[in-house]
């Protein structure tokens, strides 16, 4: 690695500077759908940073992530509308209903393998999507209005727009920190060589499930939150928060930011989201631009944009 | 004689209707090189995979130390000091020589379940690497890429990942296999070195290797023991020679 | 009773239906490795063409015999041009790329035929009801749904049981090496399979059309049911694919027709009438946990390997 930044580095600087400094531009302009578009993509942001940590160091392909996105969200909903409007409770209960589920649905699919383990997440995944909309208390496919954002005891105002945007933010950085620090850990390797190599792994004496299913937990915990977040963002949560589709989009950000790289997942939803608006802006069909896009990416685009702009660094 | 370091009981081994492991029983003392020889599809790596836990047996049992493994996952197996290498190597590629060692030391060095410090900056770990990596000779390829090491360096580096998990018995699956004869040279004096600090069990197809190396053989046929004993027993059993050493030639063209 | 014995039909229905989905998925999959998630776009397309035709042409049939070599036609222009691309790629790319499609396909549609669905009428003769025992009437259409995916999946299964160009799908899907050794035309071979997988898909979707309305991303929820199905069958297996489809079909079936009811024995009617669909609608999930966990290859996995 050479000195200096290199093409990687400076993207990722580059939008975290661009995403620390957007409220400011935001105020300047006085565009404030800017802010809510990327308060959004802050949160997706996130959603697809953990969903990395499985798919892009852990080999696990998982196709039920947008499953945690509910469960985190539906634990806020569920809660104020039972009249607890705490933080400091919504947030642990819906960080814990999001790991428990991680670990029964972890233990379950980890049994399996390739195909079968993107179908069986896929399942779990429309399982809890129909549950939600069997919930006829809180309101079934129709989804749940929340009234009142998560309270933090006068700390952060969830209602004041920057200061929610800035508390998506520092989740997200927190997020992509804590991965790294992963990454590089006793735990990270062994969960990145058993995605190398399980039985050279085995074979020199590390048990492969318990170490896949600590990961898997890891992850589903971090995208539960970003669920709380997005409760939060939306004031509503319904059984969409967790179609497939959603799902979907998520392994999309991942793979177009660049599978298994650090900030290739945050790069990748923000080129997602802003060309799925951009595209929205300019032909209500904008979904007959992006798919075919897809299809580009997957055939030319090797590696996403992380990996396009490391071609780039080794030139 | 005191209680053998490994010791194999009528193990049996069938793949739908062929038996790849018939009834085979092997003794291994400690200290001992023993070399399994036979021609290829005699079952070799078949009993290599059960002896580490990759593969269950149908029937029989092992034991390590007076210890009956033959339940036990693959894992558990490395935790009680067995270590092997892989026929066609078998390392992690995306790694770096030495990060291929330090994953084996961390596996024997407490649990991993570390998530915040940087396991590249562990002295212990790192060191641990370095003196394996050293003692096959590669000190100076320890942050290369395994991808863009020599096949031959593959070999060598295979036997430090096994070396670094601290083994009693190290089971080798064809170490020469696709050497050229320098390397195959190295690796026969590394292993002489080798053989005076740890028990090995030596799967090989090179014959002048085996036989300058072994203390014992055995010799497999369509998944049975023909033949153990000494090398120069071996060399003068008739039924070895008409069932294997007679058609050397053929076999070490297919090796 | 009679109720158990229309709602079993239904059951048989859905799971033929499901079955000519699940089999070209399964086909695809076994045989060049490809995670097809636009199959259900095939589907959908298959309705919408049928749909179209038999305005144009003021017969059902004939809208669907055009339909179906539209939905040909359709499956190998997108193979040749996209999915070949794709073959010995990564599963994951297969699931962005064909994602990808989906995303084309309904949007496509939207743009075509406007986003409110199109209704697919039936001909006088089909719309009557049949008595199928003394006193137990049953639809002639939903009959005659059971009739031709039976006649089809008897086809399919001589064809692929029978015919050389079976003898070379089972090779294929078994050991994909081996039919390139054989020196067929691989890149022949595949588009076929696939165009077959096509044209199963569009029959399956136009069979439904009447029955539901057509409509964008009507091909979605069904294509993880038929995924589902593979996965519980195994894949690359069509013996597999029969059986759990018509396992899955009557699950499906059965449940929505009678867990409200007893849902309402221990819940309040308007819970139990919310509670119900999801709960039968999770039956199948919660199914295939059980068989992957258990048996996690499917129940009838193809040799592969």
């Amino acid at each position: 690695m050479s000195k200096g930044l290199n093409a990687r580095q400076a993207v990722a600087a580059l939008t975290v500077a661009g995403l620390v400094l957007l409220p400011l531009y935001s105020h300047l302009t006085g565009n404030i759908f800017v802010l809510t578009l990327f308060t959004r993509i802050v949160i997706l942001a996130m959603a697809a940073a953990s969903l990395n940590l499985i798919m892009g160091y852990g080999g696990m392909m998982s196709f039920g992530h947008a499953a945690y996105l509910g469960i985190g969200g539906y634990a806020v909903g569920i809660l104020a509308q039972e009249g607890v409007g705490s933080g400091f409770i919504q947030w642990p209960v819906a960080l814990a209903a999001s790991a428990l589920y991680a670990v029964v649905i972890g233990a379950l699919s980890l049994r399996t393998r390739g195909v079968y383990f993107i179908m069986i997440t896929l399942a779990f995944a429309q399982m809890a999507y129909y549950v939600a909309s069997g919930l006829a208390r809180y309101g079934g496919d129709d989804g749940l209005t929340i009234y009142k954002r998560s309270d933090f005891s006068g700390l952060v105002d969830l209602s004041n727009r920057v200061q929610f945007y800035y508390l998506c933010l520092a989740c997200l950085l927190g997020a992509v920190f804590l991965i790294w620090r992963i990454i590089n850990s006793r735990f990270g390797l062994v969960v990145q060589g058993l995605r190398s190599n399980e039985q050279r792994m085995q074979a020199i004496g590390f048990p492969a499930k318990r170490y896949r299913l600590v990961c898997f937990v890891i992850s589903g915990t971090l995208c539960g939150l970003a669920g709380a977040l997005l409760a939060n963002n939306t004031d509503f949560v319904s059984p969409a928060m967790m179609y497939w589709t959603r799902s979907g989009d998520l392994m999309v950000m991942v793979i177009l930011g660049g599978m298994g790289t650090l900030f290739g997942p945050v790069a990748g939803a923000v080129a997602f989201l802003v060309l799925e608006e951009v595209l929205s802006q300019v032909t209500e069909y904008w979904a007959l631009i992006m798919g075919p896009l897809l299809l580009l990416i997957v055939l030319f685009g090797r590696g996403g944009i992380m990996g396009t702009l490391g071609r780039l660094d080794r030139g | 004689m005191a209680e053998p370091l490994l010791r194999v009981e009528k193990l049996v081994r069938r793949f739908g209707g062929i038996i790849a492991t018939d009834h085979v029983s092997l003794d291994v003392a400690q200290g001992e090189l023993h070399a399994i020889i036979g021609p290829n599809g005699a079952g070799k790596t078949t009993l290599i995979a059960q002896l580490t836990g990759h593969l269950t047996p149908n029937s029989g049992s092992i034991w390590l130390g007076g210890r009956d493994i033959s339940g036990l996952p693959a894992y558990r197996r490395s935790a009680l000091g067995l270590a092997r290498s892989f026929q066609i190597t078998s390392l992690l590629t995306d790694f770096t020589a030495a990060d291929n060692v330090a994953l084996a030391a961390q596996a024997h060095d407490g649990h991993s379940f570390r998530f915040f410090a940087d396991a590249r900056k562990e002295r212990g770990l790192r060191e641990a690497a370095h003196a394996a990596l050293e003692r096959v000779g590669l000190t100076h390829r320890a942050d290369v890429l395994v991808s863009r090491l020599s096949h031959g360096e593959q070999r060598e580096l295979e036997l430090a990942v096994a070396l670094a998990t601290r083994p009693k018995l190290l089971l080798l699956d064809e170490p020469m296999a696709g050497l050229g004869a320098t390397e195959s040279g190295r690796m026969v004096r590394l292993l002489q070195e080798l053989r005076r600090e740890v028990s090995i069990v030596l799967v090989e197809h090179d014959m002048e290797a085996v036989f300058a190396l072994a203390d014992r053989i055995s010799v497999m046929v369509y998944g049975r023991v023909i033949a153990s004993g000494l090398p120069s027993e071996i060399r003068r059993n008739e039924e070895v020679k008409r069932a294997y050493l007679g058609e050397q030639h053929v076999v070490v063209r297919h090796g | 009773m009679l109720l158990l014995v229309e709602q079993i039909l239904n059951g048989l229905q859905f799971g033929l239906l499901l079955f000519l989905l699940a089999a070209g998925l399964t086909l695809v999959f076994g045989i060049m490795d490809l995670v097809n998630l636009a199959h259900g776009s095939l589907y959908m397309m298959g309705a919408y063409f049928a749909a179209t035709f038999a305005a144009w042409t003021g017969s059902f049939l004939l809208g669907a015999l055009l339909a179906l070599g539209a939905t040909l036609v359709l499956g190998i222009v997108l193979e040749v041009t996209a999915l070949r691309h794709l073959y010995g790629r990564d599963h994951l790319d297969h699931v962005l790329a064909t994602f990808g499609l989906i995303l084309f396909f309904n949007e496509a549609v939207r743009l075509i035929w406007g986003p409110a669905g199109l209704a697919l009428p039936l001909p006088s003769w089909l719309s009557v009801p049949v008595e199928i025992l003394p006193g137990v009437y049953y639809p002639a259409y939903r009959l005659a749904i059971i009739v031709v995916a039976l006649a089809v999946a008897l086809l399919l299964y001589l064809g692929v049981m029978r015919t050389r160009i079976g003898m070379l799908i089972r090779a294929g899907a078994s050991n994909r090496e081996m039919i390139g050794a054989l020196g067929i035309n691989i890149k022949l071979l595949y588009t076929l399979v696939f165009g077959l997988g096509a044209v199963l898909a569009g029959l399956a979707g136009l069979m439904q059309a009447p029955i539901l309305t057509v409509q964008i991303g009507m091909g979605e929820n069904i294509l993880i049911l038929a995924f589902v199905i593979i996965v519980i069958g195994g894949i690359g297996s069509i013996r597999g694919a029969f059986m759990a489809a018509i396992f899955v079909g009557m699950i499906d079936t059965l449940g929505r027709a009678f867990l409200p009811d007893l849902l309402r024995q221990v819940l309040n009617s308007a819970a139990a009438s919310t509670a119900a669909p999801a709960l039968s609608s999770m039956l199948i999930y919660l199914l295939m946990a059980l068989v992957l966990v258990v048996r996690p290859e499917g129940l009838f996995p193809a040799n592969r390997r």
